[in-house]
């Protein structure tokens, strides 16, 4: 089964066009980087699949487990087991994250009006011990959402968001920028955590270093718009000790 | 099952009773009618006396033009006075059957087993119910229909009626305090504290009524109260009238915190005077939500007299089609050190008006005052409007005040990230407008923040296409 099939997607922002054509298949229970340099349409991609009101889908398609992702409201996608992980998560004042995350599991687990009081204890603990593997402490229970959270906090918020609502298929928007390196390391153990729960998930990054605790079965380069190859993960190695360069040249990318 | 305690679904409300009444005065207001008043009242000569100079001095005065629209206010169309019932009590047993289904329908019988020391309900002009937790009266705590309070404590009711909103002082001052009817009459001796709140519930039901509550709180030293007043009537096509007058005098380190959830039904002009002094390190606190009415004029008001006295006031309101909401508060300082607060927040779509109408004045030699405006608007559609009029009177150099106002809508942004964790949008906006009104919401007794929540989660329901 295939986690995500991506064929010929094509989004604009602002009457620009960004994606000129993307393909690529993400099997399920696999890890996939996607790597490349600044511009390259690599957040317009998580964005597009996420449904973004500001990204105008103009051709292509996108199945989710074999399901039209792109025709779904945002809600639904994210019902049917899509996350992303913002580059830069909002902060929405007023609303507790353990009062948004809850009515997010409530929606996910199609519960939304009735306050089951067993599920709300099995909500919470879950949450605590998932803050608590992030490092975190528990005051963000009471916390608006992300506000007054650090950069790397609000990554991490990310993460708990995750673990706790068990998506299907996790897309990672630079969730490494900002971290320091035990941050990392916490978010990686997570990542690895939830693939061995057959999570599949697709990563972008700029760094190959939290690669070497991912794991990954594919590592695609995305330029222009499109991703221009595809190989191993001893391409990120490549990559981190000569840049892109030579890459775009050998695949004819100005 | 028992009725679920709500007063802010107007689906739960919106529902008559068959007008079954004791006695009800001719329309429209003259000498005669406010002379019947007085008559059914028993009352003495002296408060007649008031009400006929109320009554000549509401004559006389224009009709204020310079807030909400007025001018399909037609007086002579009103019934000033209507008395449900010769019967009153302070066990739901002596209450008439019909009124009785009518609160156990609203679910205010329930509210006050479960978490109220005490509870008033008027119905019409008249509060039919009245009682309070044996141990707070034995503690000397009086809580009264009005009439009671002036029957039973003449002089303790005249040393306080009208010492802080004076019979001319407005127009509907004037009209209350000529056809005065219900309302609270509440004593809270030196150093008692009631930790849990006192309510007062006003129900209107018949069409083209006029309702004219007159409360009166007096906190005496170092005493605390909570007092909630709660608003409801059936949505008529005729437009209805209420105009209540509420004195609070807070003595020397006494708190009152008076909070008001009004959802008077959308046909409903609700013209309110609600005034506060508060003496030496006192505090009072007015909490004051509009909801419902048609037209709502309020501006809740404190005089901090006393040295290091505070007061706060926090506001919301909420207005749709139809509606305009001119709220607000006035704070003024005489007392040194004395510090205020103003948090007023409103939300508006469908074409609704939320006005926003301040004052802050600080009284020469007022030194050490400090003070704080902070006005928030949120628009939900194009078509809303929202407006501010604060005005600052500052006179004493050796003062801190600031104000601050934003306005804005629900960001896309926002909505985008709420929804892609599985929050339907509705639910998405309906969480960030209460997360926008939080700091109100979460002063509100439990009980009437989950209603408050459900209330903006329907109304956002019909909002998202």
């Amino acid at each position: 089964m295939d986690a995500l099939k991506i064929t010929s997607l094509k989004s604009s922002v602002e009457g620009k066009r960004i994606l000129e054509g993307v393909d690529l298949t993400l099997k399920e229970g696999e890890l996939h980087i996607i790597m490349g340099p600044n511009g390259s349409g690599k957040s317009t991609l998580a964005n597009t699949l996420m449904g973004h009101p500001g990204y105008v889908v103009e051709e292509g398609q996108a199945l989710l487990f074999g399901e039209d992702l792109l025709s779904m409201k945002v809600d639904e996608r994210a019902r049917k087991g899509l996350f992303l992980a913002f580059q830069y998560p909002l902060e929405v004042e007023g609303v507790s994250f353990s009062h948004f995350l809850l009515n997010a599991y409530k929606a996910k687990n199609g519960n939304e009006q009735k306050m089951d009081p067993k599920m709300v204890i099995s909500f919470r603990n879950e949450l605590k011990k998932n803050l608590k593997e992030l490092g975190l402490s528990e005051e963000f229970l009471k916390r608006s959402l992300n506000v007054g959270a650090s950069g790397g906090e609000k990554k991490r918020l990310e993460i708990v968001q995750a673990l706790t609502l068990k998506p299907k298929l996790l897309l990672l928007d630079e969730i490494d920028s900002g971290l320091d390196i035990d941050s990392a390391k916490l978010v990686a153990e997570s990542i690895r955590k939830m693939r061995k729960e057959n999570i599949s998930a697709l990563v972008i990054t700029h760094y190959p270093r939290i690669l070497d605790y991912l794991e990954p079965e594919r590592v695609h380069i995305m330029a222009q718009g499109r991703i221009i190859c595809s190989r191993g993960v001893e391409l990120a190695k490549e990559l981190e000790r000569k840049g892109y360069d030579w890459i775009l040249k050998e695949y004819s990318v100005n | 099952m028992a009725e679920k305690f709500d007063f802010i679904d107007s689906a739960k409300y919106d529902f008559k009773d068959p007008e079954k009444y004791a006695f009800r005065t001719p329309k429209g207001l003259n000498k005669e009618v406010v002379e019947e008043i007085s008559r059914q009242k028993q009352e003495p000569k002296w408060m007649l006396d008031i009400r006929l100079k109320a009554l000549d001095i509401f004559l006389k005065k224009p009709t204020p033009t310079w807030g909400g629209d007025l001018s399909a206010l037609d007086y002579d169309s009103y019934t000033y006075y209507i008395k449900p019932s010769e019967k009153k009590g302070g066990t739901w047993e002596e209450i008439p059957d019909n009124i009785k289904k009518t609160f156990d329908r609203l679910g205010v019988p329930e509210a006050e087993r479960k978490f109220l020391a005490g509870l008033g309900a008027q119905y019409e002009s008249e509060m039919v119910y009245h009682s309070i937790r044996e141990d707070l009266a034995k503690k000397g705590v009086i809580f009264l229909d009005t009439e009671t309070g002036l029957r039973e404590y003449p002089e303790l009711f005249r040393e306080y009626f009208t010492k802080l909103v004076p019979i001319e002082d407005n127009k509907f001052a004037s009209l209350n305090t000529a056809c005065w009817s219900g309302g609270s009459f509440i004593y809270v001796p030196e150093g008692v504290n009631i930790d849990i709140p006192l309510q007062a519930y006003f129900r209107i039901n018949s069409e083209k009524m006029g309702q004219f509550e007159r409360t009166i709180i007096v906190a005496d030293e170092g005493a605390k109260l909570h007092y909630i007043e709660g608003c409801t009537a059936p949505q008529y096509s005729t437009l209805s009238l209420h105009t209540g007058v509420i004195e609070i005098f807070v003595k020397k380190n006494a708190s009152v915190r008076y909070t008001t959830i009004q959802n008077w039904a959308r046909n409903i002009y609700n013209l309110v005077t609600q005034r506060s002094m508060v003496e030496e390190g006192g505090l009072m606190e007015w909490v004051d939500g509009n909801i419902g009415s048609k037209l709502t004029m309020k501006y809740p008001s404190i005089y901090l007299i006393g040295d290091n006295s505070r007061g706060k006031i926090l506001s919301i309101t909420f207005a749709t089609e139809g509606q305009h909401q001119d709220a607000g508060g006035k704070v003024i300082h005489k007392g040194k050190n004395s510090a205020s607060t103003i948090v007023s927040k409103s939300i508006s779509r469908f074409s609704g008006r939320c006005s926003y109408r301040g004052l802050v004045k600080v009284i020469k030699n007022a030194t050490g005052v400090k003070s704080s405006v902070k006005c928030d608007a949120l628009m939900l559609d194009e078509q809303s409007r929202s407006d501010t009029y604060p005005v600052m009177q500052i006179d004493e150099e050796d003062a801190t005040v600031s104000h601050e106002a934003t306005v804005g809508k629900i960001s896309d942004e926002v909505i985008h990230y709420l929804t892609s964790r599985g929050i339907k949008e509705s639910d998405a906006q309906a969480m960030v407008v209460m997360g926008f009104i939080d700091e109100f919401a979460k002063e509100l007794p439990m009980e009437y923040a989950i209603e408050l929540n459900r209330l903006i989660q329907l109304e956002m329901e019909g909002s998202v296409g």
